[in-house]
Formats: structure tokens, sequence, C-alpha cells
């Protein structure tokens, strides 16, 4: 399965608020529910959800069984310099994914 | 969202359908004239619209994304891709979806994009047919519908494909289940009006396979079909039976000049 779909402005100026979207592919298995012969169907959910640009955190998320399939975020920051913005979901079965996405800052 | 939960939905639609029609005193069946066709688009709200238009936020893009991979991927005895045939799908595909189902001269009836997936599966790769609604056929059908956006829904009806349309068309009006509805009652008759908390649609298939969101996944309009069926407590046909391609043939008659929105996001 395709893991994740990230936006990023390619280029913003300097002091610039960008907005930064994130979908990511996940079942967001409950734990709640039960097959059709009866067992439990164990949590299956991302946990956490961090950005980071440049290596400094902008974003944060704690994610909860009640929140929907394929998780989407859009959140914005201020373009302050040139570099990379990473993304990184971590969940339950050691789920990790990490995806980057370069952004140019001009003045 | 698990089969059960569905099941439930699908009973209380139905009963309230059977409220609905029971407390109106006349319908007025009929086809929808051509000015006031509308996509299921239109009927949602605004904050689903957003999210079908962004192609970052449309959830269906990830299987988008992964029908390319699979487009390109060698697969089978023949070791072929599609690509290796097809080329590039952003320009041979385009417009190929909004086409569908086409009829399939080999074997004298129409097949919709899926079973042509898998009949170039069969044939052209030498690999084994993919299953209903496995990711993988979804992803390819999806990545192939996508090169179709915005193309206007084009069925070409000859001869050969005439008996099918009609059967779709005789399907269509058919009452059938405990429930004893036909599709055209909700959809020709009454769409605009609620149906418990939803607003029934006219049923036109412009953007499948949609991420749905009650399915919290990427759907065909087989399994949209065989929904509605279980709503109006009918026995679904069978994924790939001539009943299912028969209509889907007739819908997409019925919803020609529409543009295709593949993939689409739904309610």
């Amino acid at each position: 399965m395709a893991n994740a779909l990230v936006n990023v402005p390619a280029q913003a100026r300097r002091g610039e608020v960008v907005e930064i979207k994130a979908l990511v592919s996940h079942p967001m298995e409950t734990g709640y529910r039960r097959s059709q012969t009866g067992e439990a169907i164990p949590r299956d959910i991302i946990r956490q959800f961090v950005c980071t640009y440049n290596g400094a955190e902008v974003f944060r998320a704690e994610l909860h069984p009640a929140i929907a399939a394929n998780p989407f975020f859009a959140f914005s920051t201020v373009a302050t310099e040139s570099g990379t913005v990473t993304f990184t979901w971590t969940g339950d079965k050691g789920f990790a994914l990490t995806e980057s996405a370069s952004i140019t800052v001009v003045d | 969202m698990g089969p059960a939960r569905v099941e439930v939905l699908a009973c209380r639609w139905s009963l309230a359908a059977a409220v609905l029609l029971g407390l109106t005193a006349l319908a007025i069946a009929g086809e929808i004239p051509s000015g006031e066709r509308r996509s299921g688009y239109q009927f949602m709200s605004r904050e689903t619209r957003a999210m079908q238009d962004d192609d970052t936020s449309n959830p269906g893009l990830l299987w988008v994304l992964e029908g390319a991979a699979l487009w390109n991927r060698k697969a089978g005895a023949a070791g072929r891709a599609c690509a290796d045939c097809h080329g590039d799908a952003r320009a041979g595909m385009k417009g190929v979806a909004a086409r569908f189902p086409a009829l399939d001269a080999a074997q004298g009836k129409p097949v919709d994009l899926e079973q042509r997936i898998n009949r170039c599966r069969l044939e052209g790769q030498q690999a084994p047919a993919l299953a209903w609604e496995s990711k993988e056929l979804l992803a390819l059908t999806a990545y192939v519908a996508r090169q179709s956006r915005a193309v206007p829904i084009q069925i070409a009806v000859e001869e050969r494909m005439q008996p099918f349309l009609d059967a779709g068309r005789a399907l269509w009006e058919q009452r059938q289940g405990q429930i004893n509805l036909s599709c055209s009652q909700c959809h020709d008759d009454h769409w605009g009006r609620q149906l418990a908390g939803n607003v029934i649609p006219q049923a036109h298939p412009t953007g499948y396979p949609v991420y749905r969101l009650e399915w919290q996944g990427l759907g065909s309009l087989q399994r949209r079909l065989r929904n509605c069926l279980a709503g109006i407590r009918a026995e679904p046909y069978d994924y790939g039976s001539p009943e299912l391609v028969n209509l889907e043939l007739f819908l997409m008659w019925r919803a020609g000049g529409m543009p295709m929105e593949s993939p689409a996001v739904r309610p």
C-alpha cells in the first residue's frame, strides 16, 4: 500500500505562514470490535504523529481509537529557512513510518 | 467499520425507506431530465467536497499511488508489467474508464473495468486474477480511472450491447427484496429527499472506485450496488455476476455526458 502523501509548499518567502498536510494509510483498528466468529480484533492504531522542521518539532499529535482510518493532518508553521520537513508516524504492532519533503525559503 | 455494522446501517436505511415510500401517496415514475441530473458530489457537505477536491486530502489517492506502482511492476509467467504493453497510463488510459463497461468481443458481453484488468492479468501477464475488492485490484482500477478525471462518460451502445443495456434497465426498474423496492423508486422518483439522515442521490456512478467514509476505504461500484441490494433486503448478486455488470452498464449509460470524478469521496 502506498503509505503516505505529504504536501509542503516547494517554495515560500521567509516569515510566511505555510500550510502542511499529511495523509497516511492506516486501518486504525479500534480494538473494540469482534470478528464474525466472535474473537476480539486486537487494537492496531497509530499512537503518535510528529512533524519536525530542520530537526525542530513543529507539530505533535497523539492518536486514539476513535480516529478514522487513513488519518489526515493539516497544520501550519512559519517558513524560517530552507531545509527538510520530516513526518513520523508510530503506532501499534511496531508501526513506524517516516516521510520527508523539502522546502526552499527565499527572501 | 465491519460488515456487521454496515448491515445494521443498511437495515435501518431500508426500514426508513419503507416508511418514506409508504407515506408518499404519489410516486411520479420516470427518468431524470438531463438538466436536473446531479452527481453525488452535489449532495455532499462542504467539508466532504473539500476532501475530494484536494489531492492531498483525498484518501483515494493512496490507492492511486499504489496503482501507479503496480502498473510498472512485472507480474505473472509472462514477466510483463501493464506499462510494457500500454505505456504511460497518463496518456494511454485517458478516457478509458469513462467508456466502461464495454463490449468484450471474445465473450460477446460487456465487461467492467475490473474484469477488463483481470483479463489482462490472465491473458497478457499470465498471472492469477486479482480478487474482487482486493487492495491490488482496487488500486489498479483507481489508477486507471484517475486518468479519466473530468472526461465525460460515454458508453457506446451498439446493437450487440443493446440487450445487456435493456437487461440492466429492467433490473433497475424491478421491485425486489423483502422491502419490495426498485432502484428507480428511490433514485429516479425520490432523489434529493431524506432517507434517515442521508440525502438520496441520483445514483450516477461518476466517481468509482470511491472512497466511502462509511467504509473507511475504497470500494467498487459492485460493492456499492450490493450494499443497496442488502438495504432493500434482497439477496445481493455475486461479484462479477452478469446482473451487476448489466446494472453498471445501465447506470453508466444513464450518466452519459457527466464528468468522471474518480476516485471520488462519498459519505
